[in-house]
């Protein structure tokens, strides 16, 4: 399991700016990102405990969320595997003439990989409606992402595919939605692709169970102390929305994750009847 | 139905244009494939017809193209990819095994991924390590994806459109050694199921299995047995390997007795295993001797045409691993190529 805890304004901004037409393809740390686009708390959990009623039916599990009818791609497990399908999806958008703009959003990990490189280059040669949304959260997996960046900057690998690039608090939901719709609003144009980097950070580690040797709880705590609900809250209250309603805003979010979290559990798992569907069409009959 | 005979690439050209004319999501992709027309001719034309945007000519980025295609056909396109060579296949692994092959299952069938990728393969002669292989199993041990490998001109153009209108995603791996070769297609549109393989030649004492190029062996193999031998040779070509039409091979090897299974790819690991272990599993109380495979070697493809040669399977190991299954003393095979294994 890998946990979103932390990168939420990231998710909550971008999500804000787009339409319900639009596409998003994620990586497998999109509980976040599936809950910002409306994907209900119940078919989330439901997916994670492997139940029918799941958003993958529960064939998928915590790495692959997708609920098409909103647009939300199968996530990928594969780091940086779903740029270069996010420029299909964006391509065929164009070719039926269909209003979509596409995100894809990845970890400063994936700069990385060669595919993102050649996704960047794409988007750019074809000009596609997508939008990059590098998620820094300074480390790829277990490792500080710095001691692998050959630049200065994240958005620097942008430069090579000649990319606008935009540089915003990934931590400021606030700043995050006006940073993306200023990309989206490019893409919907057909002005082509932005890369944005949004510097944040993962409370979690990377993984269950991951022992984080590679940072302090020091560093940590200073983290949290930006933590982006916190942020959003002191805004509002400095906005004069009470402590009251904030206290209520916190409860009603609480107890949505609790209730669904009992529905969950509530759900079967698939019948082992159905273990052949969405299977190759061909195994029903070569079984 | 109107034939003409044509050249294999002159057939898969027929398939995509034909397939193109009539739904205007289908567009081809790959290196070359625009205005130069594919380095074996096959999309020559397409791009006067159609246009840049039908026939979209790529970067030499394998994985970046074919992760755009998957995302084109999940998104309403039918996406026909080229694939140069079937070695940069592995380049874009990760696209093709990890992400289109498992997409649809993953949903949950909320997508769908009609994506077809051709590629070729094979030896045609000093082709070196890197540009004479056959990967065909390496993708065949990945479920999600059908794979078909047409031998005669005919069945490459029914299989590619079959390919195009299918809603998973496809491969046709053709033979870069059969482009130029003729054969009898029927004009206008025509579609080769997967899964149902073809009796080329009907016999009674072997079953000889082959699928693309092997299938020639299998037939020189039968008319030298028929001829020289007194050996009467049945011919199956398989068409697709994923799926496998096991009736046919059952009902086949059930009448003869005796299986010869031949294909050029090295044996470990292997289609051809695969299908002896099928054959043997449900033919056991029919069999009369070992199922037999003849295969390339365990080893990559040499340059030097003396040792290629040698590498590759022939009509004449076909010939002695069929006489050894009905009996008779070996004719002057070259080596023993139905116990490869790596400690041999």
């Amino acid at each position: 399991m890998h946990l979103y805890s932390g990168q939420e304004a990231v998710a909550v901004g971008t999500c804000n700016a787009l339409s319900g037409q639009d596409r998003l393809l994620f990586t497998y740390r999109s509980h976040g990102w599936a809950l910002a686009r409306g994907m209900r708390v119940e078919a989330l959990l439901g997916e994670l405990l492997g139940r029918e009623e799941g958003c993958c039916k529960g064939r998928a599990g915590s790495k692959n969320l997708c609920d098409w009818s909103m647009g939300i791609f199968p996530s990928s497990a594969i780091v940086g595997a779903n740029l270069p399908i996010a420029n299909g999806v964006a391509l065929a958008a164009r070719r039926l003439d269909e209003d979509r703009v596409v995100v894809t959003a990845f970890g400063e990990g994936a700069t990385n990989q060669g595919v993102v490189h050649e996704a960047l280059a794409q988007a750019t040669i074809w000009n596609l409606p997508v939008v990059f949304v590098c998620e820094n959260n300074l480390y790829a997996e277990l490792t500080p992402a710095s001691e692998f960046r050959p630049t200065a900057e994240v958005v620097d690998i942008a430069a090579a595919a000649a990319m606008p690039t935009l540089v915003a608090d990934g931590m400021d939901v606030e700043a995050v939605e006006e940073t993306a719709k200023v990309a989206v609003d490019r893409a919907r144009s057909g002005g082509g692709p932005t890369f944005i980097e949004y510097k944040t950070y993962r409370f979690c580690g990377h993984m269950t169970g991951d022992p984080q040797s590679y940072r302090t709880a020091d560093e940590v705590d200073q983290w949290r102390q930006r933590d982006p609900l916190e942020i959003l809250a002191a805004r509002l209250t400095d906005d004069g929305v009470g402590a009251d309603e904030l206290d209520e805003i916190r409860a009603r979010a609480h107890e949505a994750v609790r209730s669904a979290e009992a529905a969950a559990l509530e759900m079967s798992p698939p019948s082992v009847d159905d273990i052949l569907a969405y299977a190759p069409s061909w195994m029903e009959r070569t079984r | 139905m109107t034939v003409k005979r044509i050249t294999y690439a002159a057939a898969i050209n027929d398939a995509l244009r034909i397939e193109m004319e009539r739904d205007p999501t289908v567009f081809l992709l790959g290196e070359d494939i625009g205005k130069p027309g594919g380095i074996y001719t096959v999309t020559r034309g397409l791009y006067d017809q159609f246009g840049a945007e039908r026939v979209m000519d790529t970067p030499i980025a394998e994985a970046g193209f074919v992760g755009l295609a998957t995302g084109a056909a999940a998104a309403g396109l039918r996406p026909v990819v080229e694939i140069m060579f079937v070695e940069f296949m592995l380049v874009a692994a990760d696209q093709i095994m990890n992400q289109a092959a498992k997409l649809h299952f993953l949903s949950g069938g909320q997508i769908t991924v009609p994506l077809t990728i051709r590629t070729q393969q094979g030896i045609v002669g000093g082709g070196g390590a890197q540009h004479s292989q056959s990967l065909e199993s390496v993708f065949a041990s990945v479920p999600g994806l059908s794979i078909a490998l047409p031998y005669t001109p005919a069945d490459a153009k029914g299989l590619i459109a079959t390919a195009i209108r299918s809603d998973e995603p496809t491969l046709v791996i053709e033979h870069k050694g059969l482009y130029f070769t003729k054969g009898d297609v029927p004009e206008g549109e025509h579609l080769v199921p997967f899964g149902k393989a073809a009796v080329r030649r009907a016999g009674d004492d072997v079953t000889l299995v082959g699928f693309s190029r092997s299938v020639e062996w299998c037939l020189q193999a039968a008319e030298q047995l028929a001829d020289k031998h007194g050996v009467s040779a049945e011919v199956v070509d398989l068409r697709s390997i994923v799926p496998l039409d096991v009736p046919t091979l059952v009902e086949s090897v059930g009448k003869t007795g005796r299986c010869v299974v031949v294909q050029e790819a090295p044996g470990s690991a292997s289609t051809a295993g695969q299908v002896a272990s099928i054959v043997t599993e449900q033919c056991w109380s029919e069999l009369r001797a070992p199922v037999a495979r003849v295969t390339g070697l365990d080893m990559p493809v040499p340059y030097a045409k003396t040792l290629e040669d040698v590498w590759r399977p022939s009509s004449d190991d076909v010939i002695a691993a069929a006489l050894h299954a009905v009996g008779e003393p070996a004719a002057s095979s070259r080596r023993d190529r139905t116990t490869a294994s790596p400690g041999r």
